[in-house]
């Protein structure tokens, strides 16, 4: 089931004609209208003009997270404001996050987009969604609303939490498809059985779940619980939500929207071009974005092309699920996590040391994240409700920056290990 | 039908076409926009072979025409119809037609001349009732449709057409557009230059949008007429969607339509 068929299965040279002149399009626009991006081709002494093919992208500077960070809150946007019709963006306080912009085009485009994946992975406008994504700034449960609403299936936005009433809306609303991170899917597929619930008693069939990685193992371990064709999805705010790509029903790989995403793979170490077929990290230039183009975007994201024609008939390449990243983000519950960003926090609260622990479990195939803390000698030995008291603002504090809560455990000074190179402040003892 | 890929083009050291790749697909209305100086003539001149391509590929089915001569472009079957219509004044309206089919005469298609008159005649019925009167005499109108007329003399299976509604009244703009469309759904392929954005993104499949030669934008036709840089470059479009009612004179309003 195709959503756009003459382009999800275009012929690849129709396809290479038509990169060529949206990138075109997209170098002239940003060069025009952004100057960030002005003065770095000037700096490298590059001008539009000089590109001759889709190779010599290669010559283009990168864009990382941190120019976004740096240029926060509008400064990368190619449109004035007024032409602007959605904002959205990670979490964090100023300095950390990253915030990206939508016109009216980049929605419909959006949501087309998001309507492939959605029709990829099984679903019609007979269809009843039951969205399980924190609706906010985060893109995920906007994006798959939007595109869930194009294809014309029932959307129910419920959001993420409040496991039993999901399961209660599940049963009462009919719903046939569910969307949300697997670890949330594999929850409710847990409590289910908990309420003695019978899986095949529901109407679910579907599920598209992504914002995290997952296994193999996962999956079918979710498709047996819940009775329903589980498919990855994959996408990320910085070049436009979910949407970039999505796995068919042969569920080996996943399609990118190569019309309108343009994939680069490179060694993260050396930023030359990977082999082709060996894992690298995956680059993005957006190819038709109005308000927030990116060129050469660094995911972070570690992955590998598939070459090879998928049967489902889509000549968009494959790629592999997310192995993993190349810097520390940690991905809890579906959010983006930065230590930084936790070090920020705790810099900024008198009493403690700036040594400090994250450790990450799953708990009931939810993530649980414990911070520990060194508190200054002065303090430990003192009243339990001053203690108390610390803790619950370090826990407040954390969970307003991260978006995220976590728990806080505060250790004597001098328990935790100290590094001599690079610190390794994670203990991430998920298995995915 | 027709790619274009990273073409630069201009006259002498003028470089007006810098890196243009756009394409056109068999039975599609594609536009090009753009202002005054853009390049959108140069565009056309250059895919004619009128004007040699600095650097870049024109192909044309397949086959790379940026060497090839004029004539053999129209032979292959891509027409122009030339910005300011250029008909031949001094001679009668028919005389102007049997000259678009040159073509056909030289491959010894007299039969096929007869039926295209016919077919041109069936599309411009004004231009059967003028076909002893001298071009020239023609009104603004009828001179375009003369001109497109000629153009399909050669059976073209891709029509270019520069700035068709340029210096027509309103009315007559609506009609030349709606021939296009006809055009269209008889089969060919059109490439639509003009500065009446409105007009022709109202007809057109997809459309690209040039500026100082440089394409920078393009997309579907609706989704160009919903960009709002393009409505207010190009279609007039009031700065402030506030305002609905201008006055034109005291006492009357005059409604601002989006």
């Amino acid at each position: 089931m195709y959503w756009q068929p003459e382009s999800e299965c275009m012929d690849r040279e129709e396809l290479e004609q038509l990169q060529l002149e949206r990138l075109e399009s997209t170098l002239n626009r940003v060069y025009r209208n952004v100057p960030f991006y002005l003065k770095k081709f000037d700096e490298i002494k590059f001008n539009p003009d000089d590109l001759r093919s889709l190779d010599d992208l290669g010559r283009l500077p990168f864009t990382t997270k941190n120019d976004l960070r740096d240029n926060y809150p509008y400064g990368l946007f190619a449109v004035p404001l007024r032409e602007v019709v959605r904002v959205h963006a990670s979490s964090g306080t100023t300095g950390m996050s990253t915030v990206v912009g939508y016109s009216r085009n980049d929605i419909k485009t959006w949501s087309n987009l998001v309507a492939r994946i959605l029709a990829a992975g099984g679903i019609t406008k007979d269809d009843v969604i039951q969205i399980a994504f924190n609706y906010g700034l985060f893109t995920g449960a906007f994006g798959l609303h939007y595109g869930a609403e194009r294809i014309g299936a029932s959307v129910i936005p419920i959001s993420s939490g409040n496991t039993k009433r999901q399961i209660k809306i599940m049963q009462d609303f009919k719903t046939t498809a569910l969307v949300g991170t697997p670890s949330y899917a594999m929850l409710i597929a847990d409590t289910i059985m908990e309420m003695g619930i019978n899986p095949n008693s529901l109407a679910l069939k579907y599920g598209l779940f992504g914002a995290e990685p997952w296994s193999e193992a996962m999956r079918r371990d979710i498709e047996g619980k819940l009775k329903i064709i589980a498919t990855d999805n994959y996408g990320l705010s910085e070049v436009m939500g979910p949407g970039v790509a999505g796995e068919c029903l042969e569920r080996n790989g996943l399609h990118i929207n190569e019309d309108h995403f343009l994939v680069e793979m490179i060694n993260p170490d050396t930023l030359a071009p990977a082999e082709p077929g060996e894992i690298g990290e995956m680059v993005i230039t957006t190819l038709t974005k109005e308000a927030f183009p990116v060129i050469r975007y660094r995911t972070r994201d570690l992955t590998r092309l598939m070459p090879e024609p998928c049967p489902c008939g889509r000549t968009m390449r494959r790629m592999t699920r997310v192995f993993g990243r190349t810097d520390d983000m940690l991905i809890i519950r579906g959010v983006n996590v930065f230590p930084s960003q936790i070090e920020t926090v705790l810099f900024e609260i008198e009493g403690i040391a700036p040594h400090y622990q994250i450790i990450i479990d799953r708990k009931a195939a939810l993530d649980e994240t414990t911070v520990l803390v060194e508190v200054s000698e002065a303090i430990f030995f003192d009243e339990m409700r001053k203690q108390t008291e610390l803790k619950e603002t370090i826990k407040k504090r954390l969970a307003a920056e991260l978006g995220i809560s976590v728990e806080v455990k505060l250790v004597e000074k001098k328990t935790l290990e100290r590094f001599e190179g690079k610190a390794m402040r994670v203990i991430d003892n998920r298995k995915f | 039908m027709i790619k274009l890929r990273n073409l630069n083009a201009g006259y002498g050291s003028l470089n007006v076409l810098r890196r243009v790749s756009l394409h056109v697909n068999p039975g599609e209305i594609v536009t090009i926009l753009g202002a005054n100086g853009a390049g959108k003539t140069t565009l056309l001149k250059t895919i004619m072979g009128l004007l040699r391509a600095q650097s870049g590929e024109i192909l044309f089915n397949g086959r790379d025409i940026r060497r090839v001569p004029t004539e053999q472009i129209v032979f292959s079957g891509c027409s122009l119809v030339p910005e300011g219509r250029q008909v031949f004044s001094a001679m009668p309206v028919e005389e102007n037609l049997l000259l678009g089919a040159y073509v056909q005469y030289r491959r010894g298609n007299k039969r096929d001349v007869e039926r295209n008159l016919e077919y041109v005649y069936s599309l411009f019925p004004v231009l059967r009732q003028r076909e002893r009167q001298l071009a020239g005499t023609l009104s603004g109108g009828e001179q375009q449709m003369l001109a497109m007329g000629r153009a399909l003399m050669a059976r073209p299976s891709l029509i270019m057409l520069d700035e068709p509604s340029m210096g027509l009244a309103p009315l007559m703009v609506k009609e030349i557009f709606n021939i296009i469309v006809r055009i269209r759904e008889e089969g060919n392929t059109v490439l639509l230059v003009e500065q009446n954005a409105r007009s022709a993104l109202k007809i057109a499949n997809r459309g690209y949008v040039l500026e100082t030669g440089r394409i920078i934008l393009e997309g579907e036709a609706e989704d160009l007429l919903a960009n709002r840089e393009v409505q207010r470059a190009y279609l007039g479009r009031d700065l402030d969607d506030n305002i609905q009612i201008r006055s034109t004179k005291p006492g009357s309003s005059h409604v601002n339509e989006a």
